[in-house]
């Protein structure tokens, strides 16, 4: 494996299996009385959150810890690098801590790979800009591997704001390097200018929608609306809501995703959520042993 | 003191006086006394200087209409003293700097300083181009007339438009009391929307904010239609899109009284230098497709495109090593400039003469500076080319306090060995 | 240079052997499970269950258990080795564990195996089956089964060749 995880981008399919095979190992090990193993001892992780951030970072945090490494946690608000501090030098202040990992979430796309060629330790990307957020690309895959068995051929339908989404962007990379077809459903104003030729749009969900065999719903940010990307969340949830007589379109043994967390009755209704087609706690359990994974393959690099 | 200067044997281009070939030039006092063309004898002679410039051009000192001097307010990027010396190394005799500064230039006090300050510490000639509204706000009128009064050569709220349409028809209309041009910095800034990049595939696999062409293109649709509408004097600042030269081709094929000036890297480079977030591949307007690239020089080859200018923006290191989204939009480039314009003549879409015309003769014509010739009993300004000179661009090579340039570590060829001014050799190898 | 130490039939013997020591040192076999190292005691635990069932006519559970997560040598090997898979599907506290691996050498995946068997529950007994001691321990540890000693130089190699790796039964020695 490579020093850092930057993005599916920069992962190949054989890359992208490794992870997951080796996560479902890592699932084992979650689900024993102890759950924790010393494969890590002795190596210190930063987790550097320049966005709040509660799941991404706690999932992290509790891979982290089960692979025995030594925590340390900074989520810094920008207002205090405003102050003057450069990333570079916060960067470089943890480096100085002897931290042989830094997982980075930052607002701004780009970050983790600038920083990569500043620190010696392992980068992985725990989200930058609107860019990427490949771990949470990887759990999805591992999800819907463990529920559906194989990837190549499936049908996956992605709603909602895919311009400004990095889930949206890292799941299509991975999903289409995995041999999946992939749908975008959403408003043209929250669709990217440039989309891959292989992936299908639909601006109608109820088209969209049929057969599909996972359908990944995303968060809604509300921020956009003031932006005028759609006009009213009443509006997008009567146009795009996930609701169960949309659902009932879909393949029958369709799967329900969700990145989180939910706006409910906005971008997916409480029915959908809670229903047994759902598999977005799955989706979060997944995520520990993903990240467990990554660790555990990206620390074994030359550069460690 | 005023030993005279013999500037001697290489190939003079001088399109206003329709000189193309071997001479010599005489100056004394700042001035040039003679011009010999044709071979002549090395002349022996104690009080003559002689510099042997064989195989180099001679030409009529290079004008820079677009810089960014940063003083005063930012220091930290660039002063008057260093920037002018960045002009010398690159070969430029005079620039023209964008009020963008702090306090802004929009009053003649501001005008005043930049002016004595240049004298006093400057390296080459330096005029100022004042703010079209005042602090750039887009809102009122800024003292042009008494800015103009003061030095300035020319109005622009350049690294800013003029959003506001009845604004710059004011604008463009007052600029024609004063008679100076009106340099529009065209971006329909809502349309930007924050973008950081040129938009389209790259932006979306980079996952970095785009800024559509459309954003230029509709800014310069509106300033030409507006220049048609008050017969103001407008020129067009950076232009770096294939539709944005077809808008202007048209214009002046209709008759419509404007100019318009690129950048080197708008012809040199695309948005692929961003490779993997370097920021010092962010400017604005951002570098854009091969298409564009190709466009850019049809547009100065037929002429739709008067000048080349560097819009030198230059930028503290610890500024570009901030995240993409932050850092600011800028490319360091007096000293590239020779260079990457001598490439698209080696590649035939410009002779030398038509550099004089896009780095010398069109900008003072534009500016009334009174330049951009050889001609006998002017300023002695002059510029000479070598033009197979290689270099690799190091930090070392660059004099600007910016070396935020996308070029570091990149071999150029063609360099101004000597950059004279009023008769004072700067000798730059 | 290759020698063959052990062929198809010395192994069978020994498999035979073992699987009635095991069952003579814990009387019987209630309570007894096996487990298999990966990779190479894995298929030597199933090939002594199948053995001991021959014997006594009932079969005890086998499981596989990978050491990768536990072993002591991981911040220094670069890259990360593979994590396979470990699967003991039943609950191994206060059972009688016999662990099998195919070679024991300085007992460091041994110590390994120990510290991952504990984390999945607490046998009341745990004791190490091997095809092959060749000696030079690190650690304080010893076999309660060995197929055969065979005394090595450290820079020899011994190859452990099983049918259901598609190979020939065989142990071989190396010299490098």
């Amino acid at each position: 494996m490579k020093k850092d995880l930057l993005g599916i981008k920069q992962l190949n399919e054989e890359e992208i299996l490794n992870i997951l095979t080796t996560a479902s190992s890592f699932k084992d090990v979650l689900q024993r009385d102890i759950k924790k193993v010393p494969a890590l001892r002795g190596k210190t992780v930063v987790n550097l959150f320049f966005e709040p951030s509660t799941r991404t970072r706690t999932s992290f945090e509790l891979a982290e810890k089960r692979l025995s490494t030594d925590v340390l946690n900074f989520s810094i608000p920008t207002s205090s690098v405003v102050k003057g501090e450069s990333l570079l030098d916060t960067v470089k202040t943890m480096q100085s801590y002897g931290a042989d990992y830094i997982v980075i979430r930052h607002q701004c796309s780009g970050v983790p790979h600038r920083l990569s060629r500043f620190v010696k330790g392992s980068v992985i990307n725990a989200g930058d800009g609107i860019n990427e957020h490949p771990t949470q690309a990887l759990l999805d895959a591992f999800t819907i591997k463990e529920k559906k068995g194989e990837i190549k051929g499936l049908n996956i339908a992605i709603i909602g704001d895919i311009v400004h989404s990095r889930v949206a962007r890292s799941n299509t990379l991975c999903l289409l390097k995995l041999g999946a077809n992939i749908r975008y459903i959403a408003p043209a104003t929250l669709l990217p200018n440039y989309i891959p030729q292989e992936i299908k749009t639909f601006y109608n969900i109820d088209e969209g929608i049929k057969d599909a065999d996972v359908i990944m719903a995303l968060r809604v940010q509300k921020e956009r609306m003031d932006k005028a990307f759609f006009p009213s969340e009443r509006e997008y949830f009567k146009l795009y809501g996930l609701t169960p007589d949309r659902l009932q379109k879909a393949d029958s043994q369709a799967i329900v995703m969700h990145p989180g967390p939910m706006n409910r009755g906005i971008e997916i209704s409480s029915d959908v959520a809670d229903s047994n087609q759902s598999v977005i706690l799955d989706q979060v359990t997944n995520g520990i042993a993903v990240r467990m994974a990554v660790l555990y393959l990206f620390g074994g690099n030359d550069n460690g | 003191m005023d030993n005279s200067l013999l500037v001697y044997n290489g190939h003079i281009v001088d399109p206003i006086q329709d000189i193309d070939g071997i001479g010599s030039i005489l100056i004394e006092k700042g001035k040039i006394k003679e011009i010999y063309q044709g071979k002549i004898k090395k002349p022996v002679n104690k009080n003559l200087t002689v510099i042997d410039v064989s195989g180099c051009y001679i030409l009529p000192g290079l004008i820079d209409m677009h810089t960014h001097l940063r003083e005063p307010g930012y220091e930290h990027k660039e002063t008057i003293h260093t920037g002018t010396k960045a002009a010398i190394h690159g070969g430029f005799t005079s620039l023209c700097c964008m009020p963008n500064t702090l306090p802004i230039n929009d009053n003649a006090t501001v005008t005043s300083f930049i002016i004595r300050k240049a004298y006093q510490e400057g390296f080459c000639k330096v005029y100022p181009i004042g703010a079209i509204t005042k602090g750039q706000q887009g809102q009122e009128l800024a003292e042009m007339g008494l800015m103009r009064e003061a030095g300035a050569v020319a109005f622009s709220d350049d690294g800013k438009p003029v959003m506001n349409s009845l604004v710059m028809r004011r604008a463009l209309e007052y600029s024609k009391t004063i008679d100076c041009p009106i340099i529009s910095h065209a971006e329909d800034i809502n349309l930007s929307a924050n973008g950081l990049m040129n938009e389209g595939e790259l932006s979306y696999r980079l996952g970095l904010a785009g800024i559509p062409k459309e954003s230029e293109e509709i800014m310069v649709a509106r300033d030409v239609l507006l220049a048609k509408l008050t017969k103001g004097r407008l020129h067009i600042a950076h232009v770096s899109t294939k539709k944005s030269v077809s808008i202007i081709r048209r214009a002046k094929e209709e008759g419509v009284m404007i100019t318009a000036e690129t950048c080197p890297h708008y012809f040199s480079l695309t948005e692929d230098a961003i490779k993997d977030y370097d920021t010092n591949a962010k400017v604005n307007p951002p570098l854009r497709t091969l298409e564009d690239v190709e466009a850019i020089k049809d547009g100065l080859k037929d002429g739709t495109i008067d000048v080349i200018a560097t819009d030198h923006a230059p930028h503290h290191k610890d500024e570009k090593l901030l995240e993409f989204d932050k850092a600011p939009f800028g490319i360091s480039g007096l000293e590239t400039a020779v260079s990457l314009s001598l490439k698209i003549v080696k590649e035939g879409v410009l002779s030398i003469s038509d550099i004089v015309l896009k780095m010398s003769v069109n900008p003072s014509a534009i500016l009334k500076l009174n330049a951009g010739n050889l001609k006998v009993g002017s300023d002695a300004d002059l510029t000479i080319l070598n033009t197979e000179k290689e270099f690799i661009l190091t930090e070392d090579e660059i004099f600007s306090k910016g070396k935020n340039t996308p070029l570091l570590g990149s071999k150029l060829t063609g360099k101004a060995l000597f950059t004279i001014v009023r008769g004072k050799v700067y000798n730059n190898d | 240079m290759q020698k063959e130490l052990l062929n198809k039939k010395d192994i069978d013997r020994i498999i035979s052997r073992i699987a009635h020591e095991i069952i003579e040192k814990n009387k019987g076999i209630d309570d007894l499970c096996l487990v298999g190292i990966q990779r190479g005691g894995v298929h030597l635990a199933k090939r002594l269950s199948e053995k001991i069932k021959d014997i006594e006519g009932s079969s005890i559970p086998v499981g596989t258990l990978d050491i990768t997560l536990y072993r002591d040598d991981i911040n220094i090997k670069k890259p990360h080795p593979i994590v396979r898979r470990t699967e003991i599907p039943f609950d191994i506290t206060d059972k009688k564990v016999v662990l099998v691996d195919d070679v024991l050498f300085t007992g460091r995946s041994i110590r390994a195996a120990l510290d991952a068997l504990m984390d999945i529950g607490r046998p009341s007994q745990i004791q190490l089956a091997v095809l092959v001691d060749r000696g030079h321990r690190e650690l304080p540890i010893r076999a309660d089964y060995v197929g055969k000693n065979i005394p090595t130089a450290r820079a020899e190699n011994i190859e452990v060749l099983l049918q259901e790796d598609g190979l020939k039964d065989s142990v071989i020695i190396e010299s490098r």
